[in-house]
């Protein structure tokens, strides 16, 4: 077919329109990196959307087992809310250290906070053994199930936080805060902090709702 | 999934080093300070009014919690997230408002859904009187619904598919005996 | 050979010989056939030496465009498994009346109807369609490749691992025999504790993977990456069409992750979400997973409707008919996607008030997709129409799509419904609207594109052959089943006892064989183009006068597609160029930056699949050596930070002077 159609009455343009950029540095499509990442956020956020929709379906199938109130200890909860906020703060201030190119203090808080994420992880196993231990585990009842699937998809989520994490820190030791690094860095702190806001849900909702019941 | 990133055609040159730089918006110092003390105080006060039975009502404790958690997520998207209009040319916001709305009727039309199921199907669950408020956030059957559900070892004497044979067509094996193996 | 039982059994988990069907001769005819034509190509292929071939520029490519190709291979080879179970219900019910029980049993053809409908969803209509999605949409937008060109690969690769891992239960073990989605209790260990829907369920979840991922990536792809000028309003509806489906994807998969979760963590570690007893709800599974099945089914559909608007507007050479007005449509049927779940289970109880509200709002997602048809109708008239194969699938379409659509707002009608819910009805409704809308859309796609892939066009009489074969097919062996639904036939039966039926399944037989014509004409169709193919080559690039921006590239385009970006002016890009008098460039080429091929998707795949495969059969130490490797391996990959490489200008050069002469000679 050939290339110069002319449909209708146009004719020659007076001024001639450039159809190719001549240089690309005019043109730099920045890096789909994090937006492509908010994006998996999102979908991971309705994973657990609808993990909290069994959750509230399915949070008062007790099959005369117990309920929340029985077994739901509030202040070990409260200290694994401040293990994971402390743990936030804490990726800020890597994050900050990172913006100022500090290689050695972005390294230092990234590693504490590892060590609170893995004493959340660390809490919540003990938690999750307590229940099963007492015979309130997942296969005990509808509630339970949901209870165990939600904050233990939760709990799968800081796990492999933390793995990354680490996988970080070994990259950021050996290639310095190269941009590569930097922008993993951002991602991983999109996704900590994401975990923290889900973290929020479910001591809100679970929690301390659930003992209200 | 490992989230290593992966400079699309046009970013990275092959040492890693972007020549164009990504202009994410950072938090200052001030900023995650603030965002701390504010979580500490919205996580303190829902925790505070569980454990001390504040309010008499547990509904209005309830709602407060929530209300509070909705606060505290705000905060964390703004001091933590920074997240803003601007991000990613608004994608992010938008992004963000999009799931909030889908998160929002799975959550309510879930709830509203399995509500009513719950009230028209399995009839040993109470409900005999009561609110019949659809979308009722805590209407879920009451814990003594729940004891009669322990009997129901197979299931399949009840729920769905009693409504008209249609619904839960047993597979074709079970309708004609003649294959049964 | 006497081991231990327990012994047998930590090491294969529960696989034993019982597992391999050699007692069933329709399975042992299928595994010859099946064996010899494998052994036959991979003795062809090894003969021929083109293993390093593959690997290098197929199996390891991250280039959008092979990794388009492949995923329509795929769609295309499970067409033809998906389409076999569909000739055995067809002949098994034509002759199973009265005292003739036919050929299948029940055990197996229970295993067959829940194939069929997973294959064809997951294995044949999501494959074509992320391949077209895949294929076009950078060369629509001006770009170079997707935003994450490995990550591209990677869900290719999980899609296959699926498919392996649907395939495999045909010959090892069972399959499902609760239908295609699988509902509870009969889907839970207590009905179904055999290795069926353990397959299901990683099958599912290793190809959704995929998708989510390939999701993600083309939302980045198409906000990220267009070319200056490009605003929202300017993209090629295709485009639009690939954007929204892309925001269905990512907000719905993740819903169908966590339920098949949910199902795995009742069979395999006795939760008790879905159960009959101790609290389970059977009924929020049903729920959860049709808020994932409504949406879904809007992912199959809104890239045909995208294909249909831009050959209609390529095949009458007119500017499609109220774009601003179609792009709303596409985005409120997106948002509206969500709102009307419940009509799948309309019979299942949750009431008058319930129901009414989902009927409504099923009624009202038909408005927007009537807008489209009329918007089509309206570039076509006064268009000046050629008649070539995508134009002719789409006219098809166009009919039968509507028929399709008004026995949905049929079904929408919640007291309608309680007569016509699981009957024939249903299933030829969803056949009408499937068939009609999604792969009438492939089809035309495909023969569309297939000059800008491979440079040469497909033969234009065997396609009219397969169309011809598909069209009256479609409608023979589906217009029966409407009847049969309206008089009260229930779907996945497999022996009737009124003999008066039996015309209307013999008729609709009949149908399924023309189709069968319609299908062998298509393979003969590729295989003559092929052999013919300088007859056909497509020497320009632009072989219909076509009016966006993967027509200005040559056939098939060059790796970089793009030497220098395209700018935007107006919709229908390249038009713009060719009615704008564009030129081009001679000079100025500069080394072209890209990515590196990889092994690492088909080595992750692998492992997946391996791991899937292992968690079926209850093979524990390899599933859990395998997730390890799969973890491992993906820390690994990180590891690797020389991803990219640069074409040298002077490649670039020489492959962008070749064809400006080959244009200038033909012009």
């Amino acid at each position: 077919m050939s290339s110069s159609s002319n449909p209708g009455a146009l004719t020659a343009n007076p001024h001639p329109r450039a159809f190719h950029l001549a240089s690309e540095d005019d043109h730099h499509p920045e890096n789909g990196t994090l937006l492509g990442f908010w994006i998996y956020l999102m979908s991971d956020c309705l994973i657990f959307a609808a993990l909290f929709a069994t959750y509230a379906v399915l949070g008062t199938s007790y099959a005369g087992g117990p309920s929340q109130a029985e077994l739901f200890k509030l202040p070990t909860v409260a200290l694994n809310t401040s293990m994971l906020l402390l743990s936030s703060i804490t990726y800020g201030f890597a994050m900050l250290a990172m913006a100022k190119g500090n290689k050695g203090a972005t390294l230092v808080w990234l590693g504490i906070t590892g060590l609170f994420g893995a004493a959340f992880i660390g809490l919540e196993l003990q938690e999750f053994a307590e229940l099963i231990r007492d015979g309130a585990g997942p296969q005990r009842s509808a509630f339970l199930s949901s209870f165990f699937a939600l904050v233990g998809t939760h709990g799968l989520h800081v796990s492999v936080g933390i793995i990354w994490l680490i996988t970080l820190m070994v990259q950021v030791g050996r290639k310095g805060l190269i941009q590569t690094n930097r922008r993993r860095l951002m991602c991983l702190s999109l996704f900590w902090h994401f975990l923290d806001v889900i973290w929020i849900g479910v001591f809100s909702f679970v929690y301390l709702i659930g003992v209200l019941r | 999934m490992s989230g290593a990133s992966h400079a699309g055609p046009h970013g990275a040159a092959p040492d890693g080093h972007d020549v164009y730089d990504n202009e994410e918006p950072h938090g200052s110092l001030q900023d995650y300070v603030i965002g701390f003390v504010l979580s500490v105080i919205l996580t303190a006060i829902p925790f505070w009014l569980v454990m001390a039975h504040v309010f008499k009502s547990p509904t209005v404790t309830a709602f407060s919690v929530m209300a509070l958690a909705g606060l505290q997520i705000v905060v964390h998207m703004i001091y933590f997230l920074h997240m803003t209009p601007k991000a990613e040319g608004g994608w992010n916001m938008l992004a963000l408002i999009f799931t909030l709305v889908l998160v929002t009727i799975a959550l309510s039309g879930s709830m509203w859904v399995m509500y009513h199921l719950n009230v028209n199907m399995m009839p040993t669950s109470m409900m005999t009187s009561g609110s019949m408020a659809p979308g009722a956030m805590n209407g879920m059957t009451s814990p003594a619904a729940t004891m009669t559900q322990d009997n129901k070892i197979g299931g399949n004497t009840m729920g769905p598919g009693d409504m008209g044979g249609m619904k839960m067509a047993p597979p074709a094996s079970a309708r004609d005996p003649r294959t049964m193996p | 050979m006497s081991i231990s039982p327990d012994l047998a059994y930590a090491i294969f988990g529960r696989f034993n010989m019982d597992a391999l069907p050699i007692h069933e001769p329709i399975l042992v005819v299928t595994f010859i056939v099946v064996a010899l034509a494998g052994v036959s190509i991979l003795g062809a292929l090894t003969y021929f030496r083109l293993w390093a071939y593959l690997w290098s520029e197929w199996f390891t490519s991250v280039d959008h465009k092979r990794i388009g190709v492949m995923y329509i291979f795929l769609g295309i080879v499970m067409l033809l498994r998906g389409f076999s179970d569909a000739i055995l219900m067809r002949t098994q019910q034509a002759m199973a009346f009265g005292h003739n029980q036919g050929y299948l049993p029940a055990h197996h053809y229970d295993q067959v109807f829940s194939a069929h409908g997973v294959i064809m969803i997951f294995f044949v209509a999501m494959p074509l369609v992320t391949g077209m999605m895949n294929f076009v949409v950078p060369l629509q937008i001006g770009a170079r490749d997707v935003a994450f060109p490995f990550l591209n690969n990677f869900s290719f690769w999980m899609t296959v691992g699926g498919a392996i891992v649907v395939m495999m239960s045909l010959f090892v073990g069972d399959f499902a025999r609760t239908g295609w989605l699988a509902y509870p209790p009969l889907s839970d260990s207590a009905f179904s504790n055999d290795t069926g829907v353990d397959y299901y369920i990683w099958a599912l979840q290793i190809a959704g993977v995929g998708t989510l991922l390939s999701g993600v990536n083309l939302i980045a792809t198409i906000v990220k990456m267009r070319a200056p000028g490009m605003s929202l309003m300017k993209m090629p509806v295709f485009t639009w069409t690939a954007l929204c489906t892309n925001v269905l994807i990512v907000a719905a998969f993740p819903v169908l992750t966590a339920v098949l979760a949910m199902l795995a963590l009742d069979r395999y570690c006795g939760f008790h979400f879905f159960t009959g007893n101790l609290g389970g709800n059977p009924m929020m599974y049903i729920n959860l997973i049709w808020i994932w099945g409504h949406p879904e089914v809007y992912i199959l559909i809104l890239p045909a409707f995208g294909i249909y608007s831009e050959i209609v507007s390529t095949f009458c050479s007119k500017r499609l008919f109220g774009y601003t007005s179609m792009v709303y449509a596409t985005v409120v049927i997106t948002i509206l996607s969500y709102l009307v779940w419940l009509h799948h289970f309309f019979t299942m109880g949750s009431g008058a008030s319930v129901n009414a509200f989902f009927g409504i709002t099923t009624m009202v997602i038909s408005i927007p997709t009537g807008a489209k048809m009329f918007n089509w109708l309206f570039t076509m008239y006064r268009g000046r129409i050629r008649f070539e194969l995508p134009m002719m699938w789409t006219l098809a379409f166009m009919l039968t799509f509507a028929i399709g659509g008004m026995t949905g707002v049929m079904l929408a009608v919640p007291p309608a419904d309680f007569v016509l819910h699981n009957s024939l009805f249903l299933v030829a409704h969803f056949h009408n609207v499937i068939i009609g809308g999604v792969l009438f859309g492939m089809f035309a796609g495909i023969d569309y594109w297939f000059p800008k892939a491979f440079g040469f066009k497909l033969d234009r009489f065997w396609g009219k052959v397969s169309f011809w074969c598909w069209v009256p097919g479609f409608y023979i062996a589906f217009m029966p089943l409407y009847l049969l639904g309206l008089m009260g036939v229930t779907r996945r039966l497999r022996h009737f006892d009124d003999p008066s039926l039996q015309i209307w399944f013999v008729i609709a037989a009949f149908g399924a064989a023309l189709i069968a014509c319609g299908i062998v004409a298509f393979i003969i169709q590729i295989v003559v183009s092929i052999l013919n193919r300088e007859a056909l080559r497509d020497v320009d690039g632009d072989p219909w006068d076509g009016r966006t921006l993967e027509w200005s590239t040559s056939s098939p385009p060059p790796a970089y597609n793009f030497a220098f970006t395209p700018i935007v002016y107006d919709h229908d890009a390249y038009w713009d160029m060719k009615s704008h008098g564009y030129v081009r460039p001679s000079e100025g080429y500069r080394p072209i930056h890209m990515p590196k091929n990889t092994p690492a998707g088909i080595i992750l795949a692998g492992l997946a699949v391996v791991c899937g495969v292992a968690l079926v059969w209850y093979v524990w130490w390899l599933a859990v050596l395998s997730f390890v490797g799969l973890l491992g391996y993906a820390i690994f990959h990180t590891f690797n930070y020389h991803r990219e490489f640069y074409i040298p200008e002077q490649e670039v050069a020489e492959t962008e002077k070749a064809r400006t002469l080959l244009l200038a000679t033909r012009a």
